[in-house]
């Protein structure tokens, strides 16, 4: 298989006029058109606006002018992101026909830095899952292991990435959906603070803990799409005027002397040996690096799963109360104005979604409110509160991604709370708004990748990708 | 058994999500287990927490995040109706509506 295209080796490629954007483009349409039947990765191709773009490019090229960051870069999108004029289903048949009005702010932004956007990913029906077997249009595979899932619910970002069917990707991620792929597809993947990058024409899942993030094939690529998606949209009432630093002068500082606190919560049981060993030869990295290592404690981290299922599941029952069968996507007909909402919600929803909006509408209906919805809350403030203790001692925090690594299709499909459960080192980052990276970090056997989690303080994006730029210098992919 | 098949019928109706005998048990079953496994949050005493409804503190959405009350065309009625199922523009159409 042809190498993977890097930001770099593109800029180098199109400044050197050895490729045009076109014929890059057009490359990468010749990879997807050879790979994407087996790997279900992506579900709609849009040939027609990527070699408009790219025509747009090779336009610059040949006035001599001055090209933007990522021009040229062929990217892809995971189908929670609205595209003007490009259908956008969210991996469900509810929206199978939707075709959005406009460009997310993240979308936009990546076009106007001059990437090129081949499609819209696979995923998770409305980004529940991580396995990417609650899409409506079937599991994508694991491109290093095509028996195994790619992970979830950005599976289908981190496949195409992992499979050089792209040379970056946008994800999603809500309680890991971003970082647990990546780790087991073996590509970084990055999830900026919350308020980090403006969400708007994002399809909202769980308003309090969405966000959107890059996958590429190396942390200088994770970092320069991110420094085009970051920062304050007029459209998104949660992005903040926090500055963003320049990253690519950030990453390569030296990071001599950093403390990263390594919690005992997360390397207790439940974890694969293999996932273990590497996660351990990966902090040796660090230490030789000149980190200095701190055991420290989070002691609210195994109420986390807990929490996330109540507050994520309650936002996701009020958010897709859209989906109504009236201004867009499915209807199934009926007499009347209700039992045409029944119908229609039943029969567009699948499994996964219908099971979270019963849960959801369960915990803030009237007398178990309290009980679980506000009891939700309270324990994510001291989950929060963990990690701002632990950032008094430490400038980053060093985790595994997932316990266990990429699993058999099928495997946990029977089990929800088995499956959920494979979220439980990424969910705590997602409750307290933090920034946190998964990069690679060796495979088992030589065959399936493993994570390393790296978290940093709030906005403290710098850090976190400092680290895992450092770390991947120093051979940590290959531990 | 923390929840009974009759409060996820009633669930459901709140919802108003269709859901077949089948899925009604099967949901039963797998949110009661799901119940169950949350209920661990009740060995931890919160009764002097706050509880955290939103992410950003008050210096990263002071007024910054607000913008001034001004009204702003939008161009896109006619493309939003093209989605509806049953457009008759200006209008989205609807099944009659009974009271309930």
């Amino acid at each position: 298989m042809a190498t993977n295209w890097t930001i770099d080796s593109v800029k180098e490629a199109l400044a050197a006029r050895r490729i045009s954007a076109r014929e890059l483009a057009a490359e990468h349409y010749t990879r997807i058109a050879a790979g994407n039947p087996r790997l279900n990765a992506f579900l709609t191709l849009s040939e027609e606006r990527a070699y408009a773009q790219a025509d747009r490019v090779d336009a610059l090229i040949a006035a001599g002018k001055p090209l933007p960051p990522l021009a040229g870069v062929p990217i892809a999108l995971k189908d929670v992101l609205s595209t003007r004029g490009v259908r956008t289903t969210c991996g469900s048949k509810i929206l199978e026909h939707y075709v959005p009005p406009y460009d997310a702010t993240a979308v936009a932004r990546l076009e106007a830095a001059g990437a090129v956007v081949l499609g819209k990913t696979n995923c998770d029906e409305f980004a529940m899952g991580s396995s990417n077997e609650n899409s409506a249009y079937g599991p994508v595979l694991n491109p290093e292991a095509t028996d195994r899932i790619p992970g979830g619910s950005s599976g289908g970002s981190a496949a195409v990435v992992a499979a050089g069917l792209a040379v970056a990707a946008l994800g999603t991620d809500t309680g890991g959906s971003i970082r647990q792929p990546g780790a087991m597809c073996g590509v970084p993947a990055m999830m900026g603070s919350y308020g980090r990058v403006s969400r708007y024409g994002l399809i909202a899942f769980a308003s309090s803990l969405d966000r959107i993030g890059p996958f590429a094939n190396n942390v200088r690529d994770v970092a320069a799409v991110l420094q085009m998606i970051a920062g304050r949209d007029p459209n998104d009432a949660t992005s903040t005027t926090a500055p963003v630093p320049d990253y690519a002068i950030e990453i390569a500082k030296p990071v001599e002397g950093l403390r990263i606190g390594i919690p005992k919560e997360y390397f207790g049981e439940g974890m694969d040996d293999g996932v273990r060993k590497k996660v351990e030869a990966g902090i040796e990295v660090l230490k030789k690096l000149g980190c200095k290592m701190v055991e420290i404690r989070m002691p609210h981290t195994d109420y986390a799963i807990a929490v996330y299922y109540v507050i994520a599941t309650a936002e996701a029952s009020s958010n897709l109360a859209r989906y109504d069968g009236v201004r867009y996507g499915l209807r199934v007909s009926d007499d009347s104005l209700l039992s045409m909402y029944r119908k229609t919600r039943g029969a567009g929803f699948g499994a996964e979604v219908k099971r979270r909006i019963v849960l959801g509408t369960y915990v803030l209906s009237a007398g178990y409110y309290d009980a679980y919805y506000l009891k939700g809350q309270k324990v994510r403030a001291l989950i929060a509160q963990d990690f701002r203790d632990a950032f008094t001692k430490v400038d980053a925090i060093v985790t595994p991604t997932s316990p266990v690594p990429a699993f058999k299709l099928g495997e946990r499909t029977n089990d929800p709370l088995q499956m959920y459960l494979a979220d439980i080192y990424t969910v705590t980052g997602s409750l307290a708004g933090i920034p946190g990276i998964s990069v690679p970090c060796g495979k088992i056997c030589g065959k399936l990748p493993v994570g390393l989690q790296i978290f940093g303080p709030a906005f403290g994006e710098a850090r976190v990708l400092q680290l895992a730029h450092a770390f991947e210098q120093a051979g940590g992919a290959t531990v | 058994m923390k929840i009974t098949r009759e409060d996820v019928v009633r669930v459901a109706d709140l919802a108003y999500l269709d859901l077949s005998d089948a899925e009604l048990e099967t949901y039963r079953k797998q949110i009661d287990e799901i119940l169950e496994y949350i209920g661990k949050l009740n060995e931890l005493d919160t009764t002097n927490v706050e509880p955290m409804a939103q992410v950003l503190t008050d210096d990263q959405t002071a007024d910054a995040t607000i913008r001034d009350d001004v009204e702003v065309p939008c161009h896109t009625a006619a493309e939003l109706l093209k989605q509806a199922p049953d457009p008759e523009p200006p209008y989205f159409r609807v099944p009659k509506v009974i009271e309930r």
